[in-house]
């Protein structure tokens, strides 16, 4: 499923700067649709990321962050080359992960 | 059509990958309380303090509350975490960031904001915890 991240991870100087961009419909159970249904929930809840396999990174979110989501973070000592993964898992058991190459900004 | 794609694959991955014990890692009743305060205590946060060194970037007036762009920064050495709440939300936790290993305490994200609110932010260094907040006005409702 990596056609549903979109990552990328710059080095800046003292830092590596990494974005991530997710395909995620990041549902709050609370929106009704055109039928006046309630949408069941549906939302990333955990996030983490490394570096060279070592986590740098843990996030949880609820449903307050917006639909595909997108998030910065930035990592102090990564290199050229050096590998930046990012795995998701959401509320319904469903999980992606994605690997990038640190590059020159 | 891009969404009924992309549900389609979602399904086919549930049945692929049934990943439930990772999940069990998320703080449930954090994210779930509805009182800033009772979920601030389900993360142990406690006594925060206010800081001018923790950063946040948002307008002071979003169009859309259903996509703010925040930026958050703390300069506070060791900071380990960083949580993000606001205030009139149906549930106040938006997200909690944990460092580890070099990854500085930085983060910029979009989040969903019901309506006029302050965004809070905890900064968690060792056993104390730093706060800062910032008004956003918010024109058009962002949780339907």
């Amino acid at each position: 499923m990596a056609d549903n991240m979109k990552m990328r991870a710059q080095l800046k100087g003292d830092y590596t700067e990494v974005k991530v961009l997710i395909s995620h419909p990041m549902e709050t159970g609370r929106r009704k649709d055109d039928f006046d249904r309630v949408v069941p929930a549906h939302f990333v809840q955990v996030l983490t990321a490394s570096l060279n396999g070592k986590q740098v990174l843990e996030t949880q979110w609820g449903t307050g962050i917006s639909k595909n989501p997108y998030l910065t973070f930035r990592l102090a000592g990564a290199q050229l080359g050096d590998i930046v993964s990012v795995t998701w898992y959401d509320n319904l058991g469903a999980t992606a992960t994605q690997e990038i190459a640190v590059t020159q900004a | 059509m891009q969404r009924r794609h992309f549900l389609i694959g979602m399904m086919g991955m549930i049945a692929l990958a049934p990943f439930k014990a990772l999940a069990a890692l998320w703080n449930k009743t954090a994210f779930e309380a509805i009182r800033l305060g009772d979920a601030a205590k389900q993360l142990n946060i406690k006594d925060e303090l206010p800081s001018e060194a923790i950063q946040i970037v948002a307008p002071d007036r979003a169009e859309n509350g259903a996509i703010v762009q925040v930026e958050v920064f703390s300069q506070l050495a060791n900071t380990e975490a960083i949580a993000i709440f606001v205030d009139k939300n149906p549930t106040p936790l938006i997200a909690n960031f944990m460092f580890s290993h070099g990854a500085l305490p930085y983060v910029v994200t979009r989040i969903k904001m019901a309506e006029t609110s302050d965004i809070k932010v905890v900064a968690k260094v060792g056993t104390q915890y730093f706060t800062h907040r910032k008004s956003v006005v918010v024109l058009e409702n962002g949780c339907g």
